[in-house]
């Protein structure tokens, strides 16, 4: 069937199948292969993108579910300007090291930051505590989303 | 790479469309919500329905309100905006307790409670919730809307009294002075219960006036012990009590052994987990009756 999704601001038309999933629309009709697909049971987490306003696991949401409604990925993060925080804060904090993971993390850590700007450690690890991280063990994810939320919070006060 | 089989899709835009769409489809169809769970199960070929009927688009399902004494839990509301209710919390925080322990923050993004329920896995949280509070099935089929006390919704495992051709649109419960608590122990984060106690306690002075208690992974039948509940009512509200009511709760579970623990571990369980939830009910309601 014609299923119109907006990706990252641009509306994509396509003809799919009703048992396509979304991370495989996005990863192979869209060739937006920072979304990664791993354990293929809603564990891991490394395929979450966001549907409208949320946090999702593509791996287990019909590529259908997602006509007419707008998908933001790792590929949307940054705005033209330079990298997002949540993205610099990985980087200067050493938050990856295979990368697997990464992409769904940083989807997540944007969320919780535009939800929750100064969250605590305890916090941050709820947040991706439905995302599985097999090289960090976890550290410097957290030091990276604490990291964003200071930049941010600093920033701010520049501007205000 | 997991695909579920071919199937036809339809997105249903109301609820008479959504029954619409079942009696055009048949037995063979299945309505999709959040599809955290049969999604999953499509994929393994444990399910595999002819026609999906999606219903996330059906406004008036997606809708948490208070008419005429009764919570009204539409069946489309997901997980986290159940978590996130401040009425649902306020009346009974036994929704909060549950909610920030059901799988994980992105999975409750999607998930939702009619799904839960309608799955009718015999470890899922929500249906030893509602069996605690005596929550009641909002059906609707062609014939107009019947409704069941989810303490006689659920038939056996991953079945219900849901026909073919209905919906479950909602799940309501009375308002009533009362006071609630869920304890849940799982492996890791976000797994499924190894074993999880609800509890609802009405009290008159110090003795107890009316008590719930619903029980998941363990064994109980329909997620609820009658048994212990009606040990409990008319006796004063200790902890000596409540450690009886779990003793006769864990007496009257069938837990089975599995990858989460043996019997007699998940036994124990039943009986340490609803005697804490028990504590932690009275506790809120010492706590609500000194606030007034």
């Amino acid at each position: 069937m014609e299923i119109n999704v907006t990706v990252n601001g641009t509306v994509y038309q396509r003809e799919v199948e009703p048992r396509l999933l979304l991370v495989h629309f996005l990863r192979d009709e869209l060739r937006l292969t920072g979304t990664h697909w791993g354990c293929d049971t809603s564990n891991c987490g490394t395929c979450v993108v966001w549907l409208d306003e949320v946090p999702v696991k593509s791996c287990t949401v019909l590529a259908v579910m997602a006509d007419g409604h707008r998908v933001r990925t790792v590929e949307g993060l940054a705005d033209g300007a330079g990298l997002d925080p949540v993205q610099e804060g990985f980087r200067q904090c050493h938050g990856l090291q295979c990368g697997f993971c990464t992409p769904g993390m940083m989807m997540t850590a944007r969320w919780l930051l535009d939800n929750n700007p100064d969250p605590s450690e305890e916090d941050i690890r709820e947040a991706v505590s439905g995302q599985l991280c097999r090289c960090t063990g976890y550290e410097n994810i957290v030091r990276s989303v604490r990291w964003a939320a200071e930049h941010e919070a600093a920033q701010e006060e520049v501007q205000a | 790479m997991q695909v579920p089989a071919q199937f036809q899709y339809e997105k249903a835009t109301s609820v008479e469309h959504a029954l619409g769409l079942l009696g055009k489809y048949g037995p063979e169809s299945r309505v999709v919500a959040g599809g955290h769970s049969l999604i999953p199960m499509m994929k393994l070929r444990l399910a595999q329905p002819q026609a999906l009927i999606d219903i996330n688009e059906v406004e008036e399902l997606t809708r948490i309100s208070v008419e005429e004494h009764m919570l009204r839990i539409g069946a489309m509301v997901r997980h986290a905006e159940l978590l996130s209710s401040a009425v649902a919390g306020e009346h009974f925080p036994i929704f909060h307790d549950a909610e920030k322990l059901i799988a994980d923050p992105v999975v409750r993004n999607r998930g939702t409670i009619g799904g839960s329920l309608c799955q009718a896995d015999p470890s899922e949280d929500l249906s030893a919730v509602f069996a605690a509070i005596r929550g009641e099935a909002v059906i609707q089929g062609g014939e107009g809307q019947r409704v069941v006390p989810i303490r006689e919704f659920f038939t056996g495992p991953y079945e219900t009294v849901v026909a073919d051709g209905e919906l479950l649109v909602a799940v309501r419960v009375p308002i009533r002075s009362s006071a609630s608590a869920y304890q849940k122990v799982e492996r890791r984060a976000g797994d499924w219960a190894v074993a999880a106690a609800g509890a609802e306690l009405r009290l008159d002075g110090d003795t107890v006036a009316e008590a719930g208690i619903g029980l998941t992974a363990v064994g109980a039948a329909n997620f609820h012990v009658p048994e212990a509940e009606e040990f409990l009512v008319g006796g004063p509200a200790t902890a000596e009590r409540f450690a009886r009511a779990g003793e006769i709760a864990a007496e009257h579970c069938q837990p089975v052994a599995d990858q989460r623990g043996p019997v007699d571990y998940k036994r124990h369980l039943a009986a340490t987990l609803t005697a804490r939830a028990l504590g932690a009910a009275l506790a809120r309601w010492h706590g609500r009756h000194q606030e007034a």
